[in-house]
Parts: C-alpha cells; sequence; structure tokens
C-alpha cells in the first residue's frame, strides 16, 4: 500500500470537487502518475488527509508523500525531506476590476498597494523581497480568506501562484483581474515538490519516480490539461 | 454612614493581642496565645512585654525550627529529583534530537525574538483597550439583568439572550463572522479594518463571561443590605451605586482577574483575521517559513512571562482578603 496525504480541503486546479482519490486537478493526476511509476495501482493507494501545521512538524508521519504545493527550500529541507522538485512556480497578482492596481503593468506600480497571501508561501516572501511594498502584506490562514478580504475591498490584491491566481480571477472572483507574473526571486526557480518525513527511505525512488515522469513529457502533459498557463503579462 | 455594619471589618481585634498572657504559662496554650499566629518562630524575647521564654518554650520553637528545616530539605530534594526524571526521560527518547532542533534552536529563536516581542505589544495594548470597554459593558448587562419588575422585560430578556449567545459561541467563529462579515456589508460609516471586527469579537465574546461575573457578586450581597438600603430612603440606583455594587465588585475581584489573564492568551485569536502582526502570527509566519517550532516556543515563553505578574497578583488579592478557601499555597 501507498499511502499519500495532502490538505483538508484542497482546492482546484491541484484538486477536484475535493477529491484527491479521483486522480483529478493537476496534482491529483501527479501523485496517481507517481503511484503508477513506482508500481502501485490504484487500488493500492490509500489517501490520508493532513493539515499544514501536522506535516511540518518532526513527528512520525502516517503517510508516505505528502503533495499540497509545498514549495521547496533549504531551511525547510532540514526538517523533511522533498522529493524533485515537479512543477516550476511564478507568483502572481490577482485583484478586481477597478481597483487600484487593476491595470498595473510594472512591479513599482504594486508598492503602495495593499497586498495579501497565504500563510507559509513563497508567495509571501514574494511580496516582501520584490515587491516590497510600503505596507505590510496581509496574511492569511487559507486563500479562501484572502479572496473574501479582497472581495471586501480589505486588501487591493492578492499574491499567488500562477494556477492558483488563474482560478481565482476565473472562478472565486465575479469581476477577478490577473495583473501579472512577478519576477523570480532566487537564483534558482522556484519549484514544488513532493514532501516526505526527514530521512525516509523512499526519498530516492519518489524523486526517480518523478524525475521520470518530467523526462518522458508526463508532467507537461498534465500541466497543459490541468494549469491554465498562458497569457499571464510579466510584470518588470 | 454605614449599612447593617457590613462595612465593618470583620476580626479586629478590639484588645491588643499581647495583654491576656502576662501570667507567663507559655506551656498553656490559652485563649490569648491563639491571638499570635502559630509559627511565627522567634518569640517576641522580653523587649515590651517582658515576657521571658520557659526552657519549655525554647525547646518547642528549636523543635518547630528543625522541622521546617528538614521540610524546606526534603521539598527542595524531591523537585530536583523529579525535574531530573522527567528530564532524563525528555532527553532519552528516540526523537529528543530532532524534537530539540525543531523546538529549542535557540539561535533562531534569539533571531525571531525582536519581531515576536513587537508582536507582543500589540497583542498587550490590543488587551488594555479591550478590558477596558469590557469592564464598563459587563457591568451595564449586569445590571440590566438584575433589574426588576415587569417593565424591565425586555432588556433583562435581551441581556440574558446576549449572555447565552455569547458565552456558547466560539470565540474564533465570532472573530471570522465580525471580521470577515461586517465588512463585505459595504457600509460607508462601518469601519472595515480587521483590528477593528477582532477588538470587537473579544469585547463581545469575554463581556458575556465577565457580566455573569458580575451577576454573581450582585447576587452574592444578601437581600437584607438591598432592603436595609431602601428602607433608609436610598433609591434603587443609589442602592446599587452606594451599597450593592462596591461589595460586588470586591467578592468577584479574583474571578475577574482571572478572566483578565484568559483575555490576554486570546488577543493571539485576533491573527486569524489576516492583518494584525501579533505576537501569533508572527510565530506563525517565521515557523511556515522554515518549518521550525522554535518561534511558537518563543510567543508561548512570551506569554507566560506576561501572564505570571497577573496570576501573582490575583492570589495576592485573594489572600489579602482572607480567600485562602481550600488552602491552597505555592
Amino acid at each position: 500500500m501507498l499511502t499519500i496525504a495532502t490538505d483538508q480541503p484542497v482546492y482546484e486546479p491541484w484538486f477536484v470537487d475535493n477529491k484527491p482519490e479521483s486522480g483529478k486537478g493537476f496534482e491529483g493526476a501527479v501523485a496517481a502518475a507517481v503511484a503508477d511509476t513506482l508500481g502501485y495501482g490504484t487500488d493500492q493507494v490509500t489517501w490520508v488527509r493532513a493539515s499544514f501545521d501536522s506535516v511540518i512538524s518532526p513527528a512520525p508521519k502516517n503517510f508516505d508523500f505528502d503533495i499540497n504545493e509545498f514549495s521547496i527550500t533549504p531551511d525547510r529541507a532540514k526538517v523533511v525531506d522533498f522529493s524533485s522538485g515537479y512543477y516550476d512556480v511564478t507568483q502572481a497578482v490577482v485583484t478586481t476590476k477597478g481597483s487600484t492596481i487593476d491595470g498595473a503593468t510594472s512591479v513599482a506600480d504594486l508598492k503602495s498597494a495593499h497586498l495579501g497571501a497565504q500563510i507559509g508561501t513563497t508567495s509571501l516572501d514574494a511580496i516582501n523581497d520584490v515587491i516590497q511594498p510600503s505596507q505590510k502584506p496581509a496574511v492569511f490562514s487559507t486563500n479562501d480568506d484572502a479572496v473574501k478580504a479582497l472581495q471586501n475591498g480589505q486588501i487591493d490584491g492578492i499574491v499567488t501562484d500562477l494556477p492558483t491566481a488563474f482560478y481565482m480571477s476565473a472562478a472565486q472572483l465575479d469581476d477577478g483581474v490577473l495583473v501579472g507574473q512577478l519576477p523570480s526571486t532566487g537564483e534558482q526557480p522556484e519549484q514544488f515538490g513532493l514532501l516526505l518525513e526527514k530521512d525516509s527511505p523512499i526519498t530516492n525512488c519518489v524523486s526517480a519516480a518523478v524525475d521520470a515522469l518530467r523526462a518522458d513529457g508526463t508532467l507537461a502533459q498534465l500541466a497543459d490539461q490541468w494549469l491554465a498557463q498562458a497569457g499571464a503579462p510579466e510584470l518588470k | 454612614m454605614t449599612v447593617g455594619g457590613a462595612d465593618r471589618p470583620d476580626g479586629t481585634p478590639t484588645v491588643p493581642a499581647g495583654a491576656p498572657t502576662v501570667s507567663g504559662a507559655a506551656s498553656v496554650p490559652g485563649p490569648g496565645a491563639s491571638a499570635r499566629p502559630p509559627g511565627t518562630g522567634r518569640p517576641d524575647v522580653t523587649e515590651a512585654d517582658g515576657w521571658i521564654p520557659s526552657p519549655i518554650q525554647v525547646e518547642r520553637l528549636a523543635y518547630r525550627r528543625s522541622r521546617t528545616r528538614r521540610s524546606a530539605l526534603i521539598a527542595a530534594c524531591s523537585t530536583v529529583v523529579l525535574i531530573g526524571v522527567v528530564v532524563l526521560v525528555v532527553v532519552n527518547t528516540p526523537g529528543w534530537p530532532k524534537f530539540r532542533d525543531s523546538f529549542f534552536d535557540l539561535a533562531y529563536g534569539w533571531q525571531v525574538l525582536p519581531d515576536i516581542a513587537e508582536g507582543l505589544w500589540l497583542n498587550v495594548r490590543l488587551m488594555a483597550v479591550c478590558e477596558v470597554v469590557i469592564l464598563a459593558f459587563s457591568m451595564l448587562i449586569a445590571l440590566a439583568r438584575t433589574l426588576r419588575g415587569p417593565v424591565f422585560f425586555p432588556l433583562r430578556a435581551a441581556a440574558t439572550v446576549y449572555t447565552d449567545l455569547f458565552r456558547g459561541l466560539p470565540l474564533i467563529l465570532v472573530l471570522y463572522m465580525l471580521g470577515f462579515g461586517m465588512p463585505s456589508l459595504r457600509v460607508d460609516w462601518l469601519p472595515s479594518s480587521a483590528l477593528f471586527w477582532g477588538c470587537v469579537a473579544l469585547i463581545l465574546t469575554y463581556s458575556a463571561y465577565v457580566s455573569e461575573v458580575f451577576r454573581a457578586g450582585i447576587e452574592s450581597v444578601h437581600p437584607s443590605q438591598r432592603a436595609a438600603a431602601r428602607s433608609l430612603g436610598l433609591s434603587h440606583g443609589q442602592t446599587m451605586r452606594f451599597v450593592v455594587v462596591p461589595q460586588a465588585v470586591r467578592r468577584v475581584l479574583p474571578p475577574l482577574l482571572n478572566d483578565l489573564v484568559s483575555l490576554q492568551k486570546d488577543t493571539g485569536l485576533v491573527s486569524v483575521l489576516g492583518v494584525i502582526y501579533d505576537a501569533v502570527l508572527n510565530a506563525r509566519i517565521h515557523t511556515a517559513e522554515t518549518f521550525n517550532y522554535t518561534p511558537y516556543v518563543v510567543a508561548g515563553l512570551l506569554f507566560v512571562l506576561l501572564t505570571i505578574p497577573m496570576t501573582r497578583l490575583t492570589d495576592w488579592v485573594s489572600r489579602r482578603q482572607g480567600w485562602t478557601g481550600a488552602g491552597s499555597h505555592l
């Protein structure tokens, strides 16, 4: 049996209808493909739910790997293991029609805005490091809270990963606008990785499976299938 | 003017305590001996009253002192042994090295301390502002609940419904509903600041508790006090203001301080609204960045340091009023 964990609830476009076992949505499909590569059929995979805070603790894990948009960083890798990255992330800005940053074309245009992001995401770092706004960003427990605050006019915009930004602007917000993508922060592109217990015996196997899926084009094909990726202007 | 003699402090001795022991028969614990608190140790040798302890008394005092020393020694030993055992057990658990790195990373804790301390200052200010409003508002609710007469039924009913509702609602839900709900009404004159609505949620929830504490105090004042005050010509309002409420507040001071301590911690919950950089949110941000729980431990320690003086103050107030109750002590 292979046990895969994710958060409760999970959102589109990563999963569909909060049902990770369906293999739908980008991460649902990637998890199914990794399990398949490791030699586990769909009937040999169990899904469990684990909250963000429980996953990042050094306590023993009740899963083999967790897939939930975890960005790989060196600090985090001291506490948990990450597989190779399965998705290269860019950060993007979402707002509502007519807001102060609707129509912004450069990062400088965002400096005076009150922006929000989800806690524990690299989106928050992107606000602080790339945009460096004059106001401290708002930090929300979930992206849903951030969307609510944007609808209420309590914040001017949300920074999140590009696929989530597409989903927010198209589906969650009535008059959502995707302002654009932010330039990347560091030298290396930011990546999402599967999360495993520190020094897990299967980290290498899982990484090899992800690498194989990247090499044979499966990851790119799944991304095309589930994630809208075209047409976001790049903010300079 | 005092009513019914209730304001006279009880137990004030009318005769100097040393006076009745003229007989010098210290070996017989006469009625006068009880005026001197037992176990004060040293006898007030000679000076004012010319009393010289008998050899038996000297022996007894020496014996008592030796028992005290023995108790202190045993207490110290058992404390050291217990702490030692706990430390040994924890340190020898298989996960201890990882646990230590994740929860007690001293260097990282020191690094995040300024951020968290800055957040804590916000918690303190939040607590101070809320507490003032809570005390005033909850007193009004308590008074409304104790109003007599059928004409005040709507007020009594409203106050009862309010306390029932907000004591039952989990604070975190009130925070969510007000913090995200009220701004979505898009009413111009309503503030949309999360800090404001966080305060309101704390005030509404805590006032429900504190008003019940006040009501308990008010109802603990004996009806004869009220009757006596009314018979002296005081109106209902004057009776409450000068007779009932002052006694009620004095009686409920320890539970009030208890609620204040609790409020101090619960200001940390306001961080779920997102824009309030208090100690808890700063700790959560740092923990989420590095997957290291040390910031939580740092925030926890700071909160404890903040509440300990308050707890000791509560104990001191209770003791000063003679409420050692079942005799609990440190």
